[in-house]
């Protein structure tokens, strides 16, 4: 690997061959993996070879002839790129008639080049400029008056990217990102000869195409033809920082390009193992959020939210927290407040709002914004398999053949994967795709799933079961697999089980709307197919039966053997950044760091002697039991860290009725989001710009997060925790993020051997880290599962209470889309709203038309929970009878028609089945009136000078 | 905390745990979930609702929820 602080291009793809070549280049003996090109093989020994269509994120191409070499026995000059290193070859890369080749090629790009050099935002880091040096071009024989591109009009559509045709020298980097690194095929190269240009989709401009905006195509030019905007406006950066994407479970590594501490652009590190220098539209560009007008700097506190807010000290924040809190749990007891982690902070972060419950509020009344997405993951994945967490890499997807996607939107949600994913599919793997919408992985360019299970909604573990009825009462079970890791007397009832008549595809089609003999294809597929991987999202969680369904999802990996290898297993795709990491952490009521339970007493005994303190055994409450408690006057106080429970919880209603009960709430975000309208002390939080720590991604990969700005409030979130605790008379003292993982390493037998100093040095590293393996875990459960043998169980399919009757005659499901995120507080604060500025609801062409609604109306969405106002977006991706929202704007109130269904065993919220009905309206619902009304109300009572805007 | 709420979650529970043809390991399977995963005043509810009756609830809850430890005093 190179130095985490290197960025060297080193022209083609590294080759995995085992066996190795070796040659002389320039007199230097090289040894390399076969396969390798000899312009690799030159950069690795310190030779750059000259290049300009080469670029080692894409195949090589062979076009631009200036990576020309001489090879002894060989005739002519051939590209350096494309010819692979063999045994014995004696290579020059340089020599006189390699320099007039390649000063020639040079001079006619030049004549058809603006030579604006001075003035361009490349200046200093254009490849064309650097080529021309190293070729000693002096002249262009040419001269600059014949027909050329220099006049062509720039399109800048797109809000972060320029594409200016008068510097493209037709070289197709981007044009081959888009397709190999993407899988988009959004661009291409129309016209021939001259006439060669890239467009985008059908000559249309950027932001009218297929494009997504991930930004390969920026990355991958190599003059100031594809620029972001933030170079064009600041000029080249002074110095980078390796960090990690604060957007979704993927935790793409990223290089944040600085001038001092203003961020220029934020550019996909190509060794992050995570990414490999890939990106999406939210990582890549929308992080201009974090200097928002709407940041809150300065603490705050009020006595009641019918107040306004008072600026004060930190000091005096931090007191007046604590004494409220102090004072609640004498008089209420010491149960009668609770904390929230977040899953958008650090690791570092979220173990210290957990060991502030735990040490300081003496309680277990912690949870996480997990108990709302990927709880069950953790229940069912520890029950049947023994550890809470995925069993995979991400790259372990290049070596799967079958790849079942239940419940989960990669192209998405999680973008930079998915790119992984349609790789391997376009190579040829086989799709199965089990989703009520037809999702775009279904049939988009070069890639369409052999077998769309297009359910309905709520069902999923009847699908799961009726796969499992095919697999076992068709001969598929890996029978050696099973009798050598898996408990038997569990696989044998489960095998009874699901061999029941009533699990078969035939008896369940009526309930699922799947097709039986389409789910039996689908199944003798997956479990005859080769590696068999399933990809599961928050599709599978957010049920009555999430748990379940996740459960069902690991014994069908079991019964079919593809566990503990590469290519295979069960690989929950998190929907935040760190949802992983906050729940490693000891964020659930039930569990210390580790996912040790509260009544364990040796993991109560380790932690209470590190903290000094007795750690209680009972399990704390979960976030809907404390809106439960709350309202019967027995939870009186809240610290919410970076999560917008009024948001993001169903049932909008209910949760501010239940935080209006509280005596304090504390929120510490970075802006007043819906549920810091109902606060009493507002902490400001900082940015993952603006700190120091770790996120733990949806492969249980911890990569460093680093600080490349002050915190804009003087604070970091851990700080803030830390003085919390010491204002409430705890000797919290850390002098650094570091500090705190060294903690978390002595008291975590899985984290043992994590330190800053091995992240730093390895760049990442997969928990389990610690002294049986040392540099980290790709794939777990190798051989043998971590709980000894896998335990199957059965899992009977159970219809949720959420029916359609006459008056809801539909189901809705939630989602969400590329460029926004989650509840939106960041990416509606950056130009991704260019893309999607507003909530919709999707309806089947034919449920529209009964209900005269046509694509652009308002909508009235009432279910039993309440009633909302959104515009209707027609659409075939939906089934009859389903229709599908996504949960971005507050004003949505998404959360307002949800109910307060839940997972029967973790309390996830059943956010993907809703009845609802639908009719024209011509005024937003009186939830959304109110809301307005309140909102505005809120943002009145922010000190004068506060630039928050409703 | 509504009585009514717990009562759902327990059944909901007990439906998972009832396809376990094994009678005891069913009881146990809800008994030990309620026991690691409620917090001690939504046990002490649960626990007086099964005392008075259990009304609501499913002969296979009740009969963990009577198995349950008595909840220690806050």
């Amino acid at each position: 690997m190179q130095s985490p602080f290197e960025n060297k291009d080193f022209g083609t793809p590294e080759s995995h061959a085992s066996e190795s070549v070796t040659l002389t280049i320039d007199g230097m003996t090289v040894t390399v993996p076969a396969g390798t090109s000899i312009m690799r093989a030159a950069a690795g020994a310190g030779v750059m070879v000259p290049k300009l269509c080469a670029t080692d994120s894409v195949d090589p191409y062979g076009s631009c002839r200036l990576c020309l070499v001489e090879v002894d026995g060989r005739r002519g000059y051939p590209a350096s790129c494309t010819t692979p290193c063999e045994n014995g070859l004696n290579v020059r890369t340089q020599s006189n008639k390699l320099a007039d080749i390649r000063r020639g090629v040079m001079e006619l790009y030049i004549s058809d080049h603006p030579l604006d050099c001075l003035t361009c935002a490349t200046n200093g880091n254009c490849e064309l400029q650097d080529m021309a040096g190293a070729v000693g071009l002096r002249e262009v024989r040419y001269g600059y008056d014949g027909a050329n591109h220099t006049k062509s009009q720039k399109d800048e559509s797109n809000p972060y990217f320029t594409y200016d045709p008068s510097k493209c020298i037709v070289c197709s980097r981007c044009v081959r990102a888009c397709e190999e690194v993407q899988g988009t095929f959004a661009l291409t190269i129309e016209g021939r000869g001259f006439d060669s240009r890239v467009s985008a989709g059908m000559s249309e401009k950027f932001m009218d195409s297929e494009c997504v905006s991930c930004g390969a195509c920026v990355q991958a030019c190599p003059t100031a033809t594809l620029s972001e905007k933030t170079l064009i406006e600041m000029g080249q950066p002074d110095h980078s920082v390796i960090t990690t994407c604060a957007y979704c479970g993927v935790g793409c590594s990223f290089r944040a390009e600085m001038q001092g501490n203003r961020v220029v652009r934020m550019v996909p590190w190509k060794d992050g193992k995570a990414n490999h220098g890939h990106s999406c539209v939210k990582g890549r560009f929308a992080w201009g959020y974090a200097t928002h007008p709407d940041r809150i700097t300065k603490p705050m506190i009020r006595d009641a939210i019918t107040d306004p807010w008072k600026e004060v000290s930190w000091d005096e924040a931090l007191q007046y927290a604590a004494r409220r809190f102090r004072e609640i749990q004498e008089k209420h007891g010491r149960d009668s407040i609770g904390g929230i982690t977040s899953s958008r902070c650090t690791n570092e972060e979220a173990y210290l709002v957990q060991k502030l419950v735990r040490a300081v509020f003496n309680n277990n009344n912690v949870d996480t914004c997990a108990r709302v997405c990927h709880s069950p993951t953790g229940y069912g994945l520890k029950a049947t398999l023994g550890e809470s967490a995925g069993t995979q890499d991400f790259d372990s997807v290049l070596e799967s053949d079958v790849i079942l996607v239940i419940g989960a939107n990669p192209t998405d949600g999680h973008p930079v994967f998915a790119s992984l994913m349609k790789k391997r599919l376009r190579a040829g793997a086989n799709l199965i795709v089990v989703d009520p919408r037809q999702i775009d992985l279904v049939r988009s360019a070069h890639i369409e799933a052999q077998h769309h299970l297009k359910l309905r909604p709520g069902t999923n573990v009847a699908v799961v079961n009726a796969l499992a009825h095919v697999i076992v009462t068709e001969g598929l079970v890996k029978e050696e697999f099973v009798a050598e890791r898996c408990d038997m007397v569990s696989f044998d009832k489960w095998r009874a089980f699901v061999a029941r008549e009533n699990n078969s595809p035939e008896a369940l089609e009526p309930i699922t709307g799947v097709p039986a003999d389409q789910l039996r294809r689908a199944a003798r597929l997956f479990a005859t197919g080769g590696n068999g991987a399933i990809y599961y999202g928050l599709g599978v969680t957010e049920h009555a039966q999430g748990s379940t369904a996740v459960i069902g999802i690991a014994n069908l990996a079991m019964a079919t053997g593809n566990v503990g290898r590469r290519g295979v297993g069960v690989n929950p795709l998190r929907g935040q950044n760190n949802v992983q990491g906050s729940c490693d952490m000891g964020s659930f009521p039930h569990e210390l760091p580790g996912y040790r339970h509260v009544s364990e007493a040796g993991a109560r005994a380790l932690f209470g002697e590190a903290w000094g303190v007795t750690i209680q055994d009972e399990p704390g409450l979960r976030i809907p039991n404390m809106f439960e408690a709350a309202m019967d006057g027995s939870f009186r106080g809240l610290y919410v860290e970076g999560e917008d429970i009024v948001q993001s919880d169903p049932n909008t209603q209910h949760v501010i009725a239940a935080l209006q009960e509280l005596e304090c709430l504390v929120v510490q975000d970075i802006f007043l989001n819906e549920t810091a309208m109902y606060a009493h002390v507002f902490l400001p939080g900082s940015s993952f710009l603006e700190k120091d720590g770790t996120f733990t991604n949806a492969e249980r990969r911890i990569s460093r997060v680093r600080k490349v700005m002050p915190p804009l409030a003087g604070k970091a979130d851990w700080e803030v925790t830390q003085a919390l605790a010491q204002a409430m008379g705890y000797p919290m003292q850390y002098s650094h993020p570091s500090e705190i993982m060294d903690e978390i390493a002595r008291l975590t037998p899985t984290f043992t051997s994590v330190s800053y100093e091995k992240l730093d040095r390895l760049g990442s590293v997969q928990w389990p880290c610690n002294e049986a393996t040392p540099e980290g875990t790709p794939t777990m459960h190798i051989d043998t599962f971590v709980r000894g043998k896998g335990r199957f169980m059965l899992t009977e399919y159970i219809p949720t209470s959420e029916k359609v009757t006459k008056r809801f005659p539909l189901l809705m499901t939630t989602g969400r889309i590329l460029s926004q995120y989650n509840v939106g507080a960041q990416t509606r604060r950056t130009h991704n709203n260019a893309w999607h500025s507003e909530d919709r609801v999707e309806i089947h062409p034919v449920d529209a038309e009964d209900r005269g609604i046509r694509d652009g109306d308002w909508v009235g969405i009432t279910s039993r929970a309440g009633q909302t106002v959104l515009r209707a977006t027609v659409s075939e991706r939906m089934q009859p009878g389903v229709v599908y929202t996504t949960f971005h704007f507050p004003e949505s109130g998404a959360n307002v028609i949800t109910t307060d269904n839940s997972d029967w065993a973790t309390n996830c919220p059943e956010y993907k089945v809703t009845a609802v009905e639908l009719t024209l309206v011509t005024q937003p619902s009186e939830w959304q009136s109110q809301y307005k009304r309140f909102a505005k109300e809120q943002v009145s009572m922010l000190p004068q000078g506060a630039a928050v805007k409703v | 905390m509504h009585i009514e709420n717990l009562v759902t979650m327990l059944n909901q529970i007990e439906s998972f745990f009832a396809t376990e043809p094994d009678h005891d390991l069913a009881v146990e399977g809800i008994r030990l979930h309620v026991q690691r995963f409620w917090e001690p005043r939504m046990r002490r509810l649960i626990i007086a609702h099964v005392a008075a009756g259990g009304e609501g609830l499913s002969p296979l809850a009740v009969e963990a929820i009577q198995r349950l430890a008595p909840v220690k005093a806050a």
